[in-house]
């Protein structure tokens, strides 16, 4: 088996051009340089169509062959998938990069595109030659409009493919295909009351000759007998209080869908003007809007990284949650319980993310107050979290008030509920410290249950959970137990020796060693110039080990002797070590870009190096703990058999190390997720056939094995189709049991981290 | 420049009337308005929306509708009588009772052979127009309840009218009703109450559009009598519908204050299918608009807040200019202020009264005109039937007044009334002649809206409603010369106290000055119009109301309009289009050199409230009588209570 390092990037879903399939069966969604195919009953991701090799900036069905689709990407090539098998059809090279694609029924064979050319965008109509090759040059093109917006929302096909219209700036465009006439309609910069008039997205009724424009001070216009220079007319409704982000017609043209920072989707009715009904609460700001193209179902995509799948009654369905992209403040962790990567989510909320299932597992409400969708707020964010070693409790650090000199923050500690299976509040500690509080970790120990925080007004505190009081123990709460600060010196970060029992404090250019036991000030280390970066202790049998980073160096101080045992000079930005192995990774900006050494305390020789593994700074990284390891004989990735890294980039794309066995054991597992499309479907095929069939490979061969095991119990297949079916539909029970119960049953070899989360 | 003296005036408590009624009158382009307190104005589209004619109200008067037959005007009340007016001399012809209790509403048939009126007694009364008067005919079939609303179909051979909870359609031939159509009541609370059809229209291609208390707006075909659509405007009352002569427009008017505006329009282009669609919303009006026209390049709207507002249309305008400018009339376009120049004496005329320091009052007719003599010994007015003039005697604080009881007969009403600036004499235009004390002279045509005397008391200058303007010797008591006729009407004058120069500003900002003894048009006259005026000075919406004279400096011209009062130094080069229009504060900041160079003819002041009255007296102080909109609206009754965002 050949190994080979890949660097897989695991999520960007960006704000996502989406589009339906006929039957509102599959949704397919652009991201990153793969369009993905979520089956929008399940919310699982059926196919992933790759071959992209520049962002995906477009998709549209074909509107020939309703079970084909176009994609179109920065690397300036338009594809054409048969998404149900998830095939790739034809390539057509344009040469350009193409940031949106617009089609329609009446251009067979032309596909309109926004281009970069002579300084500004245009739409260029382009002919999508018909031969038998897969790959095609495609050069033919023509103008249609110059000077666009390249967002793929400020242009859209008209009624029928008549005319198509575009926003820019303060300007509305419609060009007539047939009469090759173009009408150019203005606002005017401001009116009286100072509204901001221009344009932000346009979309045309499918039925009637009508156009709807958003504009930045939240008003919909609706155009009409726009084939006049003057006598054309626009009726304005109100209801968005920022920009209008997106809007989109139903099918039929009855109702008008808007979205914008808001996050309430507004249906308003085309035939009586005034009446709306909304969908509030949806997530981030609504960045596009699609409908099925039998108007059964809705999409939004949010600007966190979210998709929405919502009937046309306004009942959400579905919810297809990425990784959640924003401001990150928090460290990445690991949850020792589920193995979620956990960061800043939803604001006020720390997301749970299942990094084997690609998605979002649950979303943690720290703050506990309603945000806001508005810009300019002041609101209180999660701006630190840790985990205890079991995972027992999570430390988590809220603010307010940052930007001005009123500073609210308050510590929270939670406790996992065994029973609830999920956190709860213990205690709320409101201003812990006088200022912001700037790094915290738990006692590794397992005897106590230790929390230091470390703030800018000059302290650390020790905080312990209190037994002493008469209460009982499942009231117990936390407090103080130790206030510690050097010279007046502002501390910086703070770290655990692997046992618990040392505690390393840096306070600008000194490390201080205090003892947990006593908080005895122990030693002293101190190799100026500037300030300590990063702190961290070296694990199992480099455990006396102390790493420290300045802008200049790294340290290694070895504390039985209290010496410095090597430094190196090294623009070290980042510093973790792996909790299962001895490894320590360093990440150090090298002219732009980041450079990555995997290196022993011991040995000042790195194990393994990876020049420019992205571009930009690296944010965050975490080893996350493989459930087994590999058994990879290369001496190179050994120390990818233990844990996995995974690292946060500028552009907030979180990215991994991976072998390709790794992926192909993927791509294995979402093929079962396949329905087969020979057979009618059922709720009984669902049920039974799928499952007797999986059981007969799994009879036949063995291959499977492997991949069915990494599948955690709750996805097994049989109970995903058992609670999914209704209830009325169902065999009688006990002809389920015991299947049910079998698949229950986890084979020996799984984890001890494993564990049922369902109910 | 020179400085002033400023007496601010603000206790003329000024209050207009809310507008009730329009009519618009398309050969002519005259629209109708009709106050709540019966006064009848006539508005000139053509010249600016200029207000030419003002026919005083009564107490009892209550005007609920109005309808042009031609150039003939009528209207009609809730006392039951309908009215026609004579429009040459500002007054009532006469008054008919249609015996059928308060009447609701009156129109005229497109072929302007009949009205018809809509009782409070369920009666739908024809009247046939005759040349000179109005003939019962028949009643259409007796209705249970009010007609509220009527609209004849252009044909003629069918009359919708509105009623509570119900709309009937009448054949005028055999007076049956044909069509009956339900009109749904609102939900939730008000489904109780009866829902009022306040407006329909009747459409050439047998639509009928109704407006109702439900706030909707629906569209029914006649011929079938079935609803074809139904827009929820408003959450409150639809008061009035109006639509254009094309039938392509519908303008409706709610009582939230919004006008919204319905296009018949092709949903797919280039095809013959059309539909009504709601398109643009006008938010003038901060009260019940109670009535809107369609007239073809602007929306005129009125209603409870007191304003006329002209929203223009732009899609039919071509160019900018006058008529793309919006109007909001609230002041009338003539003087309700005089000043005793000499005796520093302001005199207000109110509808029902005088005010000279607030003692005079006056009965149950409205006064049309009214003046004050320059030394203050002597006030006259007129109402629509009579005409009073007062011997004044002001001692220490002690006001005495005296009637002169022997006037001359034919001074039964006055139109305006002027006196000389001695006080010897007084000019009266009534409603042909011109009298004088104490003799006589003669007069011409049309009603006369304006007049001015010379200070040597030579000359007399009189403007009337045809824009013509004619002078007077009254040393010879003739005729002197007809100045040209301007195609706007005049809406302030002033003959120059030293040069004799009649000074004349008209509806459409134009200025001219006239040379009385010459019998032409001054130099600087000629050269306002060679050099045109600029852009700033065309583009104001209201007119000038009052010009008055520097008696210190003769080349200064005094002139104010509602929002500004302006010097017109005739010694200074007039601005051209690129100059700096308002440039008082610039100049101040310039040095004394510079100043020179910069500055312009027109010295504009924009400091004051909105203005009624400026007058400049003999000890060069000014007297500015103010009437600020915030104390009108003041005095409004609350309007409806809406919902605004983030309250």
């Amino acid at each position: 088996i050949g190994i080979g390092v890949v660097i897989r990037i695991i999520v960007c879903r960006s704000s996502n051009p989406s589009d339906w399939s006929e039957l509102s069966e599959f949704l397919l969604c652009a991201s990153g340089d793969l369009v993905k195919v979520f089956s929008t009953s399940t919310e699982e991701c059926v196919h992933v169509l790759e071959g992209h090799t520049g962002q995906v900036t477009g998709v549209i069905l074909n509107p020939t062959n309703h079970l084909q689709v176009y994609s179109c990407s920065a690397d300036g090539t338009i594809r054409l998938w048969d998404f149900i098998d998830g095939i790739l059809i034809k390539i057509f090279v344009c040469g350009w990069p193409i940031f949106s694609i617009y089609v329609s029924e009446k251009h067979v064979g032309i596909a309109f595109i926004t281009i970069h050319m002579e300084k500004n965008f245009q739409l260029v109509a382009l002919h999508l030659p018909k031969v038998p090759e897969q790959e095609v040059e495609a050069r033919e093109m023509s103008a249609v409009l110059c000077n666009i917006s390249s967002n793929p929302g400020s242009t859209a096909m008209g009624r029928g493919g008549e005319y198509v219209a575009s926003v820019m700036g303060r300007q509305l465009t419609v060009y007539f295909f047939k009469k090759l006439k173009t009408y150019r309609f203005s606002l005017k910069a401001t009116d009286k009351k100072g509204a901001k008039n221009a344009f932000t997205c346009v979309a045309c009724h499918p039925k009637d000759d009508c156009i709807a424009t958003g504009h930045e001070d939240g008003k919909i216009r609706l155009w009409r007998n726009f084939n006049q220079k003057k006598e054309y007319t626009y009726s304005t409704q109100h209801w968005h209080h920022d920009a209008v982000g997106t809007l989109c017609f139903t099918t039929e043209g009855m109702h008008l869908l808007s979205g914008g920072v808001e996050s309430v989707l507004v249906q308003w009715h085309c035939e009586e003007v005034n009446k709306k009904d909304f969908l509030p609460r949806l997530g981030g700001a609504i960045s596009h809007i699609c409908v099925s193209p039998d108007g059964q179902m809705y999409s939004t995509s949010h600007l966190d990284n979210k998709i929405n799948i919502i009937h046309c009654s306004l009942k959400l369905s579905a919810v297809i949650q990425g990784l959640v992209k924003g401001n990150i403040w928090t460290d990445l962790m690991i949850d020792p319980r589920t193995r979620a990567l956990v960061m800043n989510g939803r604001p006020g909320h720390l997301q749970f993310y299942s990094l084997q299932q690609d998605k979002q597992l649950y979303s943690l409400d720290i703050v506990q107050q309603e945000y806001i969708n508005q810009e300019g707020l002041d609101q209180f964010e999660v701006m630190r979290a840790a985990f205890s070693v079991g995972g027992t409790w999570l430390a988590t650090v809220e603010e307010r008030g940052r930007c001005t000199s009123d500073l609210e923050s308050s510590l929270k500690l939670w406790v996992y509920n065994e029973k609830a299976q999920s956190f709860e509040l213990n205690t709320t500690i409101t201003a812990a410290h006088q200022d912001r509080i700037m790094h915290m970790c738990f006692s590794p120990s397992t005897e106590t249950t230790m929390l230091v925080t470390t703030a800018w007004d000059n302290q650390f505190k020790v905080w312990l959970l209190g037994l002493d009081s008469d209460t009982q123990k499942e009231h117990a709460s936390w407090s103080c137990d130790y206030v510690g600060s050097y010279h007046g010196l502002q501390p910086t970060n703070c770290c655990f020796s692997s046992d618990g029992s040392l505690l390393a404090v840096s306070f600008k250019e000194v490390v201080t060693i205090w003892s947990s036991d006593t908080w005895e000030l122990l030693t002293t280390l101190c190799q100026p110039p500037g300030p300590i970066r990063e702190l961290c202790f070296g694990r199992l049998s480099c455990s006396k080990y102390l790493l420290g980073t300045t802008a200049k160096n790294l340290f290694c101080w070895n504390l039985l002797t209290c010496s410095l045992e090597w430094s190196t000079p090294m623009d070290v930005c980042l510093l973790r070590s792996d909790p299962l192995s001895e490894n320590v990774v360093a990440f150090s900006l090298h002219s732009g870009n980041t450079d990555l050494f995997v290196f022993r305390p011991s040995e000042p020789r790195p194990l393994f190096t990876q020049k420019a593994v992205c571009g930009g700074k690296v944010q965050r990284c975490v080893f996350s703990p493989r459930e087994e390891p590999l058994d990879s004989c290369d001496e190179r990735f050994q120390w990818l058999n233990r844990s996995r890294l995974y690292f946060l980039t500028e552009l907030m794309e979180l990215l991994t190390f991976s072998t390709k066995a790794e992926d192909e054991r993927i791509l294995n597992s979402r093929k079962q997720l396949l329905v087969d499309d020979s057979v009618a479907v059922t709720p009984f095929y669902l049920l039974l056939g799928k499952h007797r069939q999986q059981q007969e490979e799994k009879q036949n061969s063995g291959v499977s094995q492997a991949a069915d095991r990494v599948q955690p119990p709750q996805a097994s297949v049989a109970i995903k189709e058992l609670l999914h079916t209704p209830a009325h539909v169902l065999p009688a029970a006990s002809f389920l049991c015991s299947m049910f119960v079998n698949s229950l049953l986890i084979s020996n070899t799984g984890s001890r981290y494993g564990s049922l989360r369902f109910c | 420049m020179g400085e002033f003296n400023v007496h601010r005036v603000r206790f003329f408590d000024y209050m207009p009337s809310a507008i009730r009624a329009l009519a618009f009158q398309p050969q002519r382009e005259r629209i109708a308005v009709a106050r709540t307190d019966g006064t009848v104005e006539i508005f000139n589209r053509a010249d600016c929306f200029f207000q030419e004619k003002v026919i005083p109200g009564r107490q009892q008067a209550a005007t609920e509708a109005l309808a042009w037959v031609g150039d003939r005007l009528f209207s009609a009340g809730l006392n039951g009588e309908i009215i026609e007016y004579d429009l040459d001399n500002n007054k009532t012809k006469y008054t008919i009772d249609a015996y059928g209790g308060p009447i609701w509403s009156i129109t005229s048939n497109k072929q302007g052979t009949h009205l018809a009126v809509g009782c409070e007694d369920g009666t739908v009364k024809l009247f046939e127009v005759h040349e000179d008067r109005i003939q019962f005919e028949r009643n259409l079939a007796k209705q249970k309840g009010r007609i509220i609303s009527l609209s004849w179909h252009p044909s003629g051979s069918k009359i919708v009218a509105g009623m509570m909870d119900v709309i009937h359609i009448f054949d005028t031939e055999t007076g049956q009703s044909v069509q009956r159509l339900l009109v749904d009541r609102g939900v939730g609370t008000s489904r109780s109450q009866e829902c009022v059809v306040w407006s329909v229209v009747y459409l050439s291609d047998g639509t009928i559009i109704s407006g109702d208390s439900a706030g909707k707006v629906k569209m029914w075909d006649s011929r079938t009598g079935t609803l074809i659509k139904s827009h929820q405007v408003t959450k409150w009352d639809v008061l009035t519908l109006s639509v254009s002569q094309d039938e392509t427009s519908l303008a409706v008017g709610t009582s939230e204050g919004h006008v919204v505006q319905f296009q018949f329009l092709s949903m797919v282009l280039g095809q013959e299918d059309k539909e009504w669609v709601r398109t643009r919303t006008f938010k003038n009006h901060t009260h019940d608009v109670r009535a809107v026209l369609e007239v073809n390049t602007a929306i005129v709207s009125g209603g409870m807040d007191t304003q006329f507002v002209v929203r223009p249309l732009l899609d039919k305008i071509d160019e900018r200019g006058q008529a793309s400018a919006l109007r909001n009339i609230q002041f009338p376009h003539r003087r309700l202020v005089s000043c005793a120049r000499k005796a520093g004496l302001l005199l207000f005329q109110y509808p029902g009264h005088l005010e000279l320091w607030r003692y005079y009052s006056n009965g149950e007719e409205h006064i049309c005109c009214s003046a004050v003599s320059p030394c203050g010994g002597w006030i006259a007015y007129s109402t629509v039937a009579s005409f009073r003039l007062y011997r004044l005697h002001c001692e220490n604080n002690n006001v005495s007044i005296i009637k002169v009881s022997k006037l001359p007969k034919v001074l039964s009403s006055a139109n305006q009334i002027c006196f000389s600036s001695d006080s010897s004499h007084l000019f009266v235009a009534s409603t042909l002649l011109i009298f004088y004390l104490p003799s006589s002279s003669q007069g011409s045509g049309q009603a006369i809206n304006l007049l001015a005397a010379s200070e040597d008391g030579k000359w007399l200058a009189s403007a009337n409603s045809d824009h013509e303007v004619q002078i007077y010797n009254l040393n010879k008591m003739k005729p002197h010369c007809t100045v040209p006729v301007h195609s706007s009407g005049v809406s302030a004058m002033a003959i120059h106290p030293t040069t004799n120069n009649l000074f004349m500003v008209h509806a459409d900002q134009q200025l001219t000055e006239y040379s009385v003894e010459k019998k032409q048009y001054t130099d600087w006259s000629r050269q306002v119009q060679r050099h045109g005026l600029h852009s700033l000075w065309l583009e104001r919406d209201t007119p000038v109301t009052n010009v008055t004279f520097n008696p210190k400096n003769p080349a200064h011209i005094v002139l104010h309009d509602m929002y500004m009062f302006c010097i017109i130094d005739q010694t200074l080069p007039l601005p051209d289009q690129r100059s700096q229009f308002y440039n008082q504060l610039t100049l101040r900041s310039m040095p004394e050199k510079e100043r020179k160079k910069h500055s312009h003819a027109f010295k504009m002041c924009k400091i004051f409230k909105e203005l009624l009255f400026v007058e400049l007296m003999e000890d060069q102080s000014l007297v500015v009588v103010e009437r600020p909109l915030m104390d009108i609206t003041a005095q409004l009754p609350a309007p409806v209570r809406q919902k605004k965002f983030a309250t």
